[in-house]
């Protein structure tokens, strides 16, 4: 796998998946996409990144844990939920959605940022498994 | 009984503040403890003694209107309401547990001064108060449950305070675990006696003694309040609760936790008494766990253990005369409740003034205190004036109601009469030792030079001994407040005092009373012969400690066996039994239901999976599906079988792309991408040899499941295709999606807005499973 190939074209194939992966996260709500694809997507990216130049340097390059993006996720996506609150509707989306949308003119729904923090779980998810296997692999 | 007596709102919340203000005064406890040291007691005081003079005041409107009731919303969709209900009873309770909790937190300071966990107690000692008092106070069933379970929780954490040593935290669990036993019997109780009436409220509950499920709810009760009160045969984790300091102790055998089942039997008589089987149920077993106590108290040395096996007697003989429920046995039990909480809790706190000053509280170690501790033995003799019942105390008039309410002429009250009498005549005798055996005589040295207690340490006790005199000389003041409300309360009848101190020489029962005090008298000359015969006849073999201990390790390894029974840790038949679930989940409720029966009518295969329409596009993309799947099954080499199942996964992928589900496909795609570069990873890391090599009968075994799990899932879709499609919800979806959700991607709309809560829960587990993952793969490099 190492080649030399394989890591010369692999930090051009990884922009393009993770910017590729930005635009189906944020397409989603009305094309074919969303946050789960995205987050497939950019994940792989990872993965195809840790074989080509280490796992050291995936980590370097994240800056955070990756599970830590996960447990972000988690958190963006609960808080787009409670925002809810401000206008007095209950937590459950349905009714939570009537004024999140009756009210604001923002392109950046809850919806939005929900689907924003479903893509970081499972960026975050797969990407901490892909890597703690590729680190265990090289050993 | 009166009419419902409300002083507008203010009232509400200050009854609310009874049950709430001492768990406010536990969380505040640590920090006042920082900056008062053990002077806390004193600031902490403040809590019970407030409420107790708060309650005082409401004396008079409860005599007045026999009860006030006040409610607060709670939870109001459980019917949860912090409802509470102050008659008599629930009074008298009150009084004693706020009286006694305030006495308790000022001689708990100089107790444990200097211990480096004092606020901490405090908080626990406190929020038991709390649970205590919310108990009697309650009147939804749901809330009095709730607290009984807080008072076992509390009580666990006191029993364990001093958790180092061993002997304390086992005592906690065994505390917790029995009493508990009777928490869940009280739930079952609950739920079955809302059942029956309709309503959460015991003010409101009607009689039950004429239901048909009369004697479940009767079991269940007395099963709780049996493990609660410590009736044989639950009796055993009582003595063991010792381990707990002290003034924990002095507490709870006198006012609280313990005295939750009586305060029960008390308060469902109105409900469940008068029968039969309540009247020889209670005082079968309150007869034998009075007398069980009295003769274990003689066995004992120890003198708290010796007061634990009192306690243990009289809670029996508490039970006994709720059982016999007479206007005379309950006046007996409400007089005798109030004048053992006194005497017991100032033995206590007695004996842990007399460990503190010589270090031991053996009492064959002991004598010649009274010089030494003249405060001390002041307060001994009035609490064992009590305990005795010797006139002009409490006891006496608790002890002439008991003899009264027995003096008939049948079988059955001669014999509970003999009963009483030796109960009380070996309570008499233990009296006699605690008071005589320390503090008269000759002078033994002992592990530390003796010295008087603080103040703090002898002010409660020496109250206590007061109190038990001055109830008893105010004769009618105590028969018309304390008294006749609470009889009555029990009751469910207004009840009138005949409580006097003037012996009525007409009658048996001042020659039954002076019969008790020489038995005593007889008991405790020769004590040391009958605790040298106890001891003697005791068989080590087995005790209800060690039945108890059976038991607990019993569970634990029927709960071990049955885990490595389901959780053996091989991944191929974990996977099996999922399969092989999965197979019946989906077939057999079609089965059952005749689901297959339209099909098989049908029978026009080719019609129904509409093969003749199949494209020669859409016949290469099953051809690709084919070819991976029989390099599957003819591949031995694992690598070549992941990818193999890439290939049927891409496949599938295609045909969802085909059909018009782009979502679908997309992330079918990837995730076929990603599960084969991680099994790729996980054969590389697990170092698998590279055939899969199986034994020939595996195969089968495994080929036969999976073969069953390919054609439920056919013959489920061939169902949904022979049947009518219900488009009811994809309609909705369709119409509704761009109006109100503004959004054209139906799938991802429903995703992150229709089931919102649902994908917030899917990525919660998503991460979840990540963090297990990883923990599995880390664990492996740290244990190679």
């Amino acid at each position: 796998m190492n080649t030399v190939i394989f890591r010369t074209i692999a930090p051009l194939i990884i922009a393009i998946m993770v910017m590729f992966s930005i635009y189906v996260c944020l397409r989603g709500h009305n094309e074919p996409g969303g946050g789960f694809i995205g987050g497939l997507i950019a994940a792989a990216a990872m993965a195809i990144f840790g074989m080509a130049s280490g796992v050291a340097a995936v980590r370097t390059a994240l800056k955070f844990d990756p599970l830590g993006f996960a447990g972000f996720g988690v958190l963006i996506a609960a808080l787009s939920g409670l925002l809810s609150l401000y206008t007095g509707s209950p937590f459950l989306t349905s009714i939570w959605l009537y004024v999140s949308f009756g009210k604001n003119v923002v392109p950046f729904s809850t919806p939005a940022l929900f689907d924003i923090g479903v893509y970081f779980v499972v960026f975050g998810t797969l990407t901490s498994i892909a890597l703690a296997l590729e680190d265990e692999g090289a050993e | 009984m009166g009419t419902v007596y409300r002083v507008g709102p203010t009232l509400d919340a200050s009854i609310a503040l009874v049950a709430i203000a001492p768990f406010l005064a536990a969380l505040l406890a640590p920090l006042t403890h920082r900056f008062v040291g053990s002077y806390c007691g004193w600031v902490l005081a403040i809590v019970p003694a407030s409420i107790f003079m708060f309650l005082v005041k409401l004396i008079g409107p409860v005599i007045d209107k026999g009860f006030i009731a006040a409610s607060i919303q709670w939870v109001p969709s459980y019917h949860l309401a912090l409802s509470f209900y102050l008659d008599g009873l629930s009074l008298t309770f009150a009084l004693t547990i706020s009286g006694i909790g305030t006495l308790i937190v000022l001689y708990a300071g100089p107790y444990l001064a200097g211990h480096g966990h004092q606020g901490r107690f405090y908080s626990f000692l406190l929020a038991f108060m709390g649970a205590m008092l919310g108990l009697v106070l309650a009147d939804n069933m749901l809330a009095l449950f709730g607290f009984w379970e807080l008072t076992a929780v509390t009580s666990f954490l006191l029993i364990g305070f001093d958790h180092t040593r061993q002997a304390a935290r086992r005592a906690a669990i065994q505390a917790l675990v029995v009493t508990n036993i009777g928490g869940l019997s009280l739930l079952l109780a609950v739920l079955v006696i809302q059942q029956l009436g309709g309503n959460w409220e015991i003010s409101k509950l009607g009689a039950l003694q004429g239901s048909a499920l009369y004697p479940l709810v009767l079991a269940l009760v007395l099963l709780a309040a049996f493990t609660k009160s410590a009736q044989v045969p639950f009796h055993f984790w009582l003595p063991n609760a010792m381990e707990a300091p002290t003034p924990v102790s002095a507490f709870l055998h006198s006012a609280t936790m313990v005295q939750a089942g009586v305060y029960l039997l008390a308060r469902l008589t109105p409900a469940l008494g008068g029968t039969p089987e309540w009247t020889a149920i209670l005082t079968i077993f309150g007869g034998v766990t009075l007398l069980w106590g009295g003769f274990a108290a003689l066995k004992q040395t120890d003198m708290k253990q010796m007061l634990a096996q009192t306690t243990i007697a009289s809670l029996g003989l508490l039970v006994l005369l709720i059982g016999i429920g007479s206007e005379t046995a309950i006046a007996a039990m409400v007089v005798y409740f109030v004048a053992h909480a006194l005497y017991k809790a100032g033995f206590f706190m007695l004996v842990g003034v007399i460990d503190h000053a010589t270090g031991t509280r053996d009492i064959t170690a002991l004598g010649g205190l009274m010089g030494k501790l003249p405060l001390t033995f002041a307060a001994a003799v009035l609490a064992g004036l009590g305990m005795i019942g010797l006139p002009l105390t409490l006891g006496y008039l608790a002890k002439e109601e008991m003899y009264l309410a027995l003096e008939q002429s049948d079988w059955r009250s001669i014999v509970l009469l003999l009963t009483v009498i030796l109960g009380n005549g070996l309570l008499g005798a233990i009296a006699l030792a605690l008071v005589i055996k320390p503090f008269l005589g000759q002078f033994r040295s002992t592990p530390k030079p003796p010295h008087e207690g603080s103040f703090g340490l002898v002010a409660g006790p020496l109250l206590l001994g007061v109190l038990g005199l001055a109830g008893a000389l105010a004769t009618g003041w105590f028969g018309s407040t304390v008294l006749v409300p609470a009889a009555s309360a029990v009751l469910g009848h207004a009840t009138t005092s005949h409580l006097t101190l003037v012996p009525d020489f007409g009658g048996l029962v001042p020659f039954l009373s002076v019969l008790t005090w020489a038995l005593g008298a007889v008991l405790f000359m020769q004590s040391g012969v009958i605790r040298a015969a106890l001891r003697r006849s005791e068989r080590s073999s087995w005790n209800f400690d060690a039945v108890f201990d059976a038991l607990m390790f019993g569970l634990i390894r029927s709960a071990a066996a049955i885990t490595r029974l389901f959780h053996h840790g091989r991944l191929e038949l974990y996977l099996l039994i999922v399969f092989i679930g999965f197979a019946v989940a989906i077939s057999a409720p079609l089965l059952l239901n005749h689901g297959y029966d339209g099909l098989l009518a049908t029978a026009d295969w080719v019609q129904l999976f509409g093969i003749r329409t199949v494209r020669p596009f859409e016949w290469a993309v099953l051809a690709l599906a084919i070819a991976g799947l029989l390099i599957l099954l003819f591949s031995f080499n694992r690598l070549v079988a992941v990818l193999a199942l890439g290939i049927q996964g891409t496949a599938t992928a295609l045909i969802f792309l085909l059909f018009g589900a782009p979502d679908l496909a997309f992330t079918q795609f990837m995730v076929e991408i990603l599960s084969v570069v991680v099994l790729a990873l996980v054969i590389t890391r697990l170092k698998l040899d590279e055939r899969d090599r199986r034994p020939y009968e595996d195969l089968a075994r495994d080929g036969i499941v999976a073969l069953l799990c390919g054609v439920a899932v056919t013959l489920l879709l061939a169902v949904v295709l022979t049947g009518t499609l219900d488009t009811k919800l994809s309609d909705f979806f369709t119409a509704t999606s761009v109006p109100i959700a503004h959004g054209r991607n139906i799938v991802n709309v429903i995703l992150v807005d229709y089931r919102g809560l649902d994908t917030l829960g899917e990525i919660s587990v998503v991460m979840g499973a990540g963090i297990a993952i990883l923990g599995l793969l880390r664990r492996r490099r740290i244990v190679p």
